[in-house]
């Protein structure tokens, strides 16, 4: 007998990282068929718990963020004494924005950890806000002892029921022998083909339970086969239509950052000069500064953006999924496009538009093999001239910028706090946003320009995702300033994780655009309400309740305010000359300023509002 | 609308059904009738679907399944190319006047008599559907005082089986 000595550990949680969790070429390759282990180490006698926490270590996991509770509570002592870093975090649904803050900066799987019953369905928010963005993300739950399970016992939940429709996959453990099967499995699935998050549920009886451990296990998941490579007809397919449309557009979103695929996107459109939207999830995917970049679409994307896409004779999606925020009135989307759609999830083909050209496949090896076969239809001489179609978009860009009205009240403008922000923390900074009218203003007035440096809740739209993400984007990634753009509603949803920050020494910088409202609802209430503003005052103006700069300071944080323009600068400046603690500043901005362009809810794109009464004039001889 | 009929075999194990059935209603189906059992092969089960849907949603719901870890395949039965049986029993009222009519039209179903009671017959019956309906209608003017139907199972005609597939026998 051969006990695993601490070298063949390391090894294979090496090689398990690598596999798990920034797959390369070969792994995501393999990944379908899980590899026969070569030598396999003599299995040790552990507890349930000691076999949960060395699966981590062999899984290459660096740090959890969680909270004890009864149930989980022997997962805890072994955890003490492990490599693995546990953040003690205060509310579990910090917790799971937090490993999806590290997930989204890093690529790598985060790992989140929490009790049974009311421990669990807290991270159900954060579950279904990875599940929404495809985030690798892992849960793990106690649950109560197996005999008492189904009896109502003491903080029991049935999580895995709850969890069943905002999960990739979920587990309830029955035997300790499984657990290092189970968490292979777990980070196996919410790292390849479509990441998402998945749930493992572990009876406190299994945790106590003597068992035995033994790594590497086989992966059992015959019904698992991800799609990887696309199929070369339906390339060479699209490679035709790229070479013979006259106003094509690339749509691509989020898969193209997971998939790492973004060298090859702006290799794909310099070669054939087709201009390119990135989705709110897709920030950074292409320069924003590049200048065949037209930026956001949707219902508050650039006006080049929306026409692009509406008058557009051929939608390349890549990694994308015609979201209704993105398509507006399905009906009345791109009426002239031909749509070739690539996605690693067969499911969202077709879902929403019709596809002509579906393609399967991971984003990296579909454009990787669309530059060839494109390549080739150039090497043929097949290609257009796109000069009309630029000209069309070029004039829209210039009559139609993105810009803003400074307010006539002489109050803050809360576009120009985020404009300054940007161009003063710079492209290499991770900014992270809530959701609302800020998270807009800040996808919309800072360049992004590389992949992994813009983070926030797109699909869910989950109020308070941005300081627990942010502490865990920061975790992942120590040595980049990281800035959370949040609203004064989101941040009264969960500040509480920046008391986790100032303790553990994870020193984020939150800027809260406080506007005193929930603005985005109020945007609402002024265009389709009359005015009637209806619960959407937070008195953080009025009465300046909480007082933010106080509240930090209560945190361990530095509180800063900025109620001028004078001051944006040199408060921004302060704040980034801070990093040994957590800094707020709390920018006091104006209540009336709107996000544009808006395409309102339910109505075509055709009728985006470049601003409150103006309609952008599309000259219809045009095309 | 259209009635679809959809065999999905699963990994035998717990809460696989819940999977299944919870993502028809998730996505705003209806499942008309559902028949689940253990295959040739312990490991897997065998969950036959009857739906009623336009075609490109049902392309939807399948791809959805296919989603499904436990998922291993699904075939859709064509009803011409497939033999589908439902299973019935029937309480109907049959005193002694109307006895001989109701075993008549027993008889005429080639469906059984299980079961005897004074002022009752218990009656099984496999059929289609369609045939299932007809026997229904015709007892029913002697009375039904209780019935049990069967979700539809449904196995392909011709020596052609749908198994697995290797990624289980490897596993």
């Amino acid at each position: 007998m051969t006990r695993p000595t601490p070298e063949t550990l390391a090894h294979s949680a090496r090689r398990a990282r690598t596999a798990a969790e920034a797959p390369s070429d070969a792994d995501r390759t393999r990944a379908a068929s899980p590899a026969v282990p070569a030598a396999r180490p003599a299995p040790a006698q552990v507890s349930g718990a000691g076999s949960l926490v060395r699966s981590l270590e062999a899984l290459g996991v660096d740090v959890v963020f969680g909270i004890p509770g009864g149930a989980i509570l022997p997962a805890y002592d072994p955890l003490y004494d492990s490599t693995v870093r546990h953040i003690l975090v205060r509310h579990e649904q910090g917790a799971g924005h937090a490993a999806t803050g590290y997930a989204q900066a890093t690529g790598r799987v985060g790992v989140c950890i929490a009790t049974s019953g009311p421990g669990a369905t807290n991270l159900v928010t954060p579950i279904a806000d990875a599940y929404m963005d495809s985030v690798p993300l892992v849960a793990i739950t106690g649950q109560v002892a197996r005999p008492s399970i189904g009896t109502d016992a003491f903080q029991e939940a049935d999580i895995q029921g709850i969890t069943l429709p905002i999960t990739k996959h979920n587990f309830l453990v029955q035997d300790g022998s499984e657990i290092p099967r189970v968490l292979a499995e777990a980070f196996h699935l919410a790292s390849t083909g479509r990441p998402g998050p998945v749930l493992v549920d572990i009876p406190k009886d299994v945790l106590q339970a003597s068992t035995t451990f033994a790594w590497p296990p086989t992966l059992d998941l015959p019904g698992y086969r991800p799609t990887l490579h696309p199929h070369g007809k339906q390339i060479r397919e699209a490679a035709r239509l790229i070479s013979a449309a006259r106003r094509p557009v690339l749509y691509v979103g989020g898969g193209v950052l997971k998939a790492g695929a973004t060298e090859g996107l702006r290799k794909l459109a310099e070669m054939t000069g087709i201009p390119v939207i990135t989705t709110l999830m897709a920030l950074g995917a292409f320069p924003d500064s590049h200048r065949q970049h037209l930026g956001m679409p949707g219902m508050h994307g650039t006006v080049a953006a929306v026409y692009g896409l509406q008058k557009a004779d051929l939608i390349v999606a890549l990694g994308a999924r015609f979201d209704d925020r993105v398509t507006g009135k399905l009906d009345s989307f791109a009426p002239d496009a031909t749509v070739v759609h690539a996605d690693i999830d067969p499911a969202e083909i077709g879902k929403n538009r019709h596809a002509d050209v579906p393609i399967v496949g991971d984003a990296r090896h579909v454009i990787d093999e669309l530059l060839a076969a494109v390549t080739a239809e150039r090497a043929a001489g097949r290609t257009t001239d796109l000069s009309d179609w630029w000209t069309q978009l070029d004039d829209l860009r210039e009559r139609y910028p993105l810009g803003y009205e400074e307010p006539s009240d002489g109050t803050l403008s809360p576009q120009y706090v985020i404009k300054r922000l940007g161009e003063i923390a710079g492209p290499d900074t991770i900014y992270v946003a809530g959701v609302g009218q800020h998270q807009m203003w800040a996808s919309q007035f800072i360049s992004y320009e590389k992949p992994q440096t813009w983070l926030n809740s797109g699909g869910l739209g989950t109020m308070g995702y941005a300081v627990p993400a942010a502490m865990g984007a920061k975790v992942g990634r120590p040595d980049t300033v990281v800035w959370a753009i949040d609203g004064d509603g989101c941040f009264q949803m969960t500040n509480q994780e920046l008391a986790t920050c100032a303790l553990e020494g994870i020193p984020v910088k939150i800027a809260v655009i406080n506007n005193g409202n929930l603005g985005m609802v109020r945007q609402w209430q002024t265009l389709f309400y009359d005015e009637r503003y209806s619960n959407t005052d937070l008195g953080t103006h009025k009465h300046r309740i909480p007082d933010f700069v106080k509240l930090a300071e209560a945190l361990g944080c530095v509180g800063l305010r900025c109620e001028t323009a004078e001051d944006v600068d040199r408060t921004i400046e302060m704040a980034m000359s801070i990093n040994d603690r957590p800094v707020v500043i709390d920018f006091v901005v104006g209540k009336d300023a709107m996000v544009w362009p808006m395409v309102p809810a339910g109505t075509s794109n055709d009728e985006i509002m470049f601003a409150r009464g103006v309609r952008p004039a599309f000259d219809e001889d045009d095309i | 609308m259209t009635i679809h009929t959809l065999s999905v075999l699963v990994e035998n194990k717990p809460g696989v059904l819940a999977r299944v059935s919870g993502l028809f209603s998730r996505r705003g189906f209806n499942i008309d009738s559902l028949a689940v059992g253990e295959t040739e092969n312990p490991d897997v089960s065998r969950i036959t679907i009857v739906v009623n849907a336009e075609s490109s949603p049902l392309e939807q719901v399948t791809k959805q399944l296919n989603k499904l870890v436990n998922v291993l395949k699904i075939v859709e039965l064509d009803p011409g190319t497939s033999v589908a049986r439902e299973l019935l029993l029937v309480k109907v009222r049959a005193d002694r006047n109307a006895r001989g009519q109701v075993l008549e039209t027993v008889n005429l179903f080639r469906a059984r008599v299980v079961d005897v009671a004074a002022d009752t017959l218990t009656v099984e019956a496999t059929g289609t559907p369609d045939k299932l309906d007809a026997l229904l209608r015709d007892l029913e003017p002697f009375g039904i005082k209780e019935m049990v139907q069967s979700g539809l199972v449904a196995i392909g005609r011709g020596s052609r089986a749908i198994t697995a597939g290797p990624a289980l026998r490897a596993a």
